[in-house]
């Protein structure tokens, strides 16, 4: 009985060792989620940026300001995470990568490319 | 649940759906750089065809697809309760199915015939 109540009530994420592959996997369920709830204000911006020059000035204009410009910084990298992150499961589902040391190494390279296309592209969106 | 007895054709929707966005980025991408928009003209000039605006509602139609899926899947692994499941399955599934018909309204408003 006093061992049953030692047992953890709730994972400690920090102090669990996550593969990188896992941290992979974990950033395109995140991303992912946070890009879905991005779709009502990609619509509504599109629909604005399409109907007349006022609400393309207007589309553009919103993107302008700081929680817009907040949001959209952590949205580019969930874009450029998931997009990478997908092409390589995507590779895994047709067997491309799937050995232990090449899915490690790929994993890798997501992680940091998305990270680095995210700065290029939020360094435009910032300067 | 009835809907997982689907797995395996959401499974190969959401990949094909993945492909296509790919795919439609990419052609998007490529257009965009080598005609850059500078103003209201030009953008609006990007979906009045009606093949691209049909490719691009086929976009929002995939996009909508696959964070459908995605969120279900999410949804399965950490909702355990199933009566708040369902409900936020409901309540999605109404959100991305009014989202379709809203960009629907959108594009076939642009397209000229």
């Amino acid at each position: 009985m006093k061992s049953k109540q030692k047992r953890p009530k709730f994972l400690n994420l920090f102090a669990i060792h996550l593969p990188v592959t896992g941290l992979t996997s974990f950033a395109h369920r995140v991303s992912g989620a946070l890009l879905f709830l991005a779709i009502p204000a990609l619509v509504y911006s599109f629909g604005l940026s399409v109907r007349n020059a006022d609400g393309y000035d207007a589309a553009l204009s919103n993107l302008d300001s700081l929680p817009v410009k907040l949001v959209s910084t952590l949205l580019v990298w969930s874009i450029a995470h998931h997009i990478l992150a997908g092409i390589r499961f995507l590779l895994m589902d047709i067997d491309v990568g799937e050995h232990i040391a090449i899915a490690k190494a790929s994993a890798w390279v997501v992680n940091v490319a998305g990270l680095l296309i995210a700065f290029i592209l939020i360094s435009k969106i910032w300067l | 649940m009835s809907w997982r007895a689907h797995g395996m054709r959401t499974w190969i929707m959401q990949r094909l759906t993945a492909l296509y966005m790919l795919l439609y980025l990419l052609v998007f991408s490529v257009i965009v750089f080598r005609q850059p928009v500078h103003d209201f003209a030009h953008w609006h000039a990007l979906f009045i065809s009606p093949f691209a605006s049909i490719a691009t509602l086929l976009f929002f139609y995939s996009l909508l697809f696959h964070a459908w899926v995605g969120v279900r899947d999410i949804l399965i692994d950490y909702v355990h309760v199933a009566l708040i499941r369902y409900l936020f399955w409901l309540l999605i599934t109404v959100g991305v199915i009014a989202m379709g018909i809203w960009v629907s309204m959108i594009l076939f408003s642009v397209v000229v015939l």
